[in-house]
């Protein structure tokens, strides 16, 4: 099968541009050999080079692709050519033709066709080469010092695939897979103040997310940039994958935290999860994102020590790029559609790891019906965070009724039927519930027994308004008034992970929002696929 | 590689629609026919539409009133509830604050 070599059309190296642009392919046979300069290999092909083009360059055209544009012109001097040397500084042509070593040399037939390449220095593949035209062409070689070239050298690397250059290169390309709207920012303007203006922010400066930072980002999924991954509220805007790399840059993601946060956007923009409701609600609730599975150390998570505090780049940044996506592509914003009356910090960002390694316990994505060996992400659309201090309790009886008295506060102590909390408890903590054997549903039933109060105790009255309406329960009968109601709904709105660090006897506890099941924003997870 | 000597390129992070400007529907001097009451499940909403109704059937005798609720106050109505009030209703008024 013939391959066509891409098209190009270059200006000669150190002219003017555009200024007598040599096109390809030009209705002759050509070859075509990239070099620079700063290449031994290229120096040592020179010779030949030039060679062809004194012997067949009436038949035939000889160009060199300049990948270092005029510094190349060295070589010209250096060697006495006669060959043109095309300006491919930009590297584009480079990109086009997929080199990865220098000097590589291709002939093409009249159409752009390939019939001849190889790359580096091979005394045999020149040999074959000359032969073959001086065949074709019916011209008798001129005596070479074969003998004087060496038999084989490597090439060198193609500045086409330096870093930075060629995620350059294949966001410029035909193929490249960006679509997004490119947004030119004047020579004279400061790129974080215009981000900011545009009010692309969460108020801290980001990373501007530049086409080759994007590229680089998709490298972290094999998924299509122009998948449509999810219809973001409250706007209901259609989200590719393109859309989540510029904001993961925007919020500082490495590549490999993508598939993360493509997953995360997956959960929230789901009924179930109701992010509308999440991003709307006066009380200022927020996905709180908790990360399980091997990817946790994959791309060094952290869930020890200041597991939910700042100073992570994962954490932070993947939970920040969700934060981002909300904002910019869903439109959610504060004074907007997004009308908390408080706020809170884990607006900026809340994302962690469990601990799954020493806990006692099947981690979080495992009661959630998942495999141990698959990475998952679970959303919970939470208010608030509180810490529970506990550092007498010597039994897990003991400890789990503090962790039931330090969650009976939740909303207000009268507000009973509570819907989801989650429980990050600390290594210390775990340990002595699990000395004790116990499990998780142990620990759950003992939070609902100790915060059962009777109805009457949650009526509410002159004192404290809040609470349930006598009225409704004129009539009840004492033993109805007695019946015992438990702080949470069911032991399924209790949710436990371990995380934190081995010292200190300090657990935290998320503050939930509303969460019937079925009606409000549910616990969601996805599998984190890359 | 940000160079400050050429301008910076970025990919627009948005979803690059242009807003939708919607203009309010246009107010009636009178109401007739049957105007719609939803209590969107806040806390108290239903004694703010239990009041609106007094007053509409003392001083609006011959407008029909009907009673609609959203399941919960966290999502948005469903499909049908928004369906069922464009169909039975000329006017509608939501209590959104508890």
């Amino acid at each position: 099968m013939t391959q066509t070599l891409p098209n190009f059309s270059l200006s000669p190296a150190g002219a003017d541009r555009e200024q007598n642009a040599y096109s390809f392919p030009s209705g002759k046979q050509t070859l075509i050999c990239f070099v620079k300069e700063d290449c031994p290999t290229t120096r040592t092909s020179m010779p030949l080079l030039q060679q062809a083009k004194e012997i067949f360059g009436e038949n035939i055209d000889v160009v060199a692709l300049a990948q270092n544009g005029e510094d190349d012109l060295v070589l010209v001097q250096e060697y006495g050519l006669t060959v043109p040397f095309l300006d491919d500084s930009r590297l584009n042509t480079s990109y086009a033709y997929e080199i990865d070593t220098v000097p590589s040399v291709f002939l093409a037939s009249e159409e752009g066709e390939a019939i001849e390449q190889f790359i580096g220095f091979g005394r045999d593949d020149w040999k074959e080469l000359f032969k073959s035209l001086a065949t074709q062409y019916q011209v008798e070689l001129p005596q070479i010092d074969w003998g004087s070239f060496p038999e084989l050298l490597p090439g060198c690397g193609s500045k086409s695939l330096e870093p930075g250059i060629y995620e350059r290169l294949k966001a410029e390309s035909e193929g490249s897979p960006l679509r997004g709207r490119r947004v030119e920012i004047g020579i004279n303007d400061d790129v974080h103040e215009f981000l900011y203006e545009q009010g692309l922010t969460d108020g801290l400066p980001v990373i501007p997310p530049t086409p080759e930072r994007v590229i680089r980002m998709l490298d972290g999924t094999t998924r299509d940039a122009q998948e449509v991954v999810a219809i973001v509220p409250p706007n209901l805007a259609p989200i590719t994958i393109e859309k989540i790399a510029v904001n993961s840059v925007m919020a500082g993601c490495r590549p490999e935290y993508l598939p993360v946060v493509i997953a995360a956007v997956e959960a929230v923009c789901t009924d179930d999860f109701g992010m509308h409701g999440v991003g709307a609600t006066t009380m200022g609730a927020t996905p709180v994102m908790v990360v399980n599975g091997p990817i946790r150390h994959e791309i060094g998570m952290n869930m020890g020590l200041n597991a939910l505090g700042q100073g992570n780049r994962a954490n932070a940044a993947i939970g920040r790029a969700l934060r981002l996506i909300l904002r910019n592509v869903g439109g959610q914003r504060p004074g907007e559609t997004e009308r908390t009356t408080m706020g809170s910090p884990m607006k900026f960002t809340m994302c962690f790891a469990e601990w799954e390694e020493i806990s006692p316990w099947e981690p979080l994505h495992v009661e959630r019906g998942f495999d141990k060996d698959e990475s998952v992400i679970t959303v919970f659309a939470m208010t608030g965070l509180g810490q529970l201090i506990d550092q007498t309790s010597r039994t897990a009886q003991s400890l789990a009724g503090s962790l039931g008295l330090r969650a009976e506060g939740l909303h207000h102590p009268k507000y009973h039927n509570y819907p989801d909390a989650l429980f990050a408890l600390c290594p210390e903590h775990v340990k002595t519930i699990a000395r004790d054997g116990w499990s998780k549903e142990q620990v759950r039933d003992r939070i609902q027994e100790i915060t059962s109060r009777p109805v009457r105790e949650l009526l509410s009255s002159e004192e404290v308004t809040v609470g349930i309406d006598p009225k409704v329960l004129q009539g009840s009968s004492d033993e109805e008034l007695d019946r015992l109601v438990p702080k949470f709904g069911s032991n399924a709105n209790i949710h436990i992970v371990v995380a934190g660090s081995e010292a200190g006897k300090f657990s935290a506890i998320f503050e939930g929002w509303t969460s019937r099941i079925g009606l409000d924003s549910t616990v969601t997870s996805r599998r984190i696929e890359k | 590689m940000v160079e400050a000597s050429k301008p910076v390129v970025i990919i627009d992070p948005t979803d690059e629609r242009e807003p939708i400007k919607r203009s309010l529907a246009k107010r009636p001097e009178h109401i007739s026919g049957t105007l719609g009451l939803l209590d969107i499940s806040k806390p108290r909403g239903d004694k703010f539409i239990d009041r609106l109704e007094q007053l509409i059937n003392e001083q609006m005798p011959e407008v029909t009133v009907k009673r609609y609720m959203k399941p919960t106050v966290s999502k948005p109505a469903p499909h049908d509830l928004r369906q069922k009030i464009m169909n039975e209703c000329n006017f509608v008024i939501e209590a959104v604050a508890d």
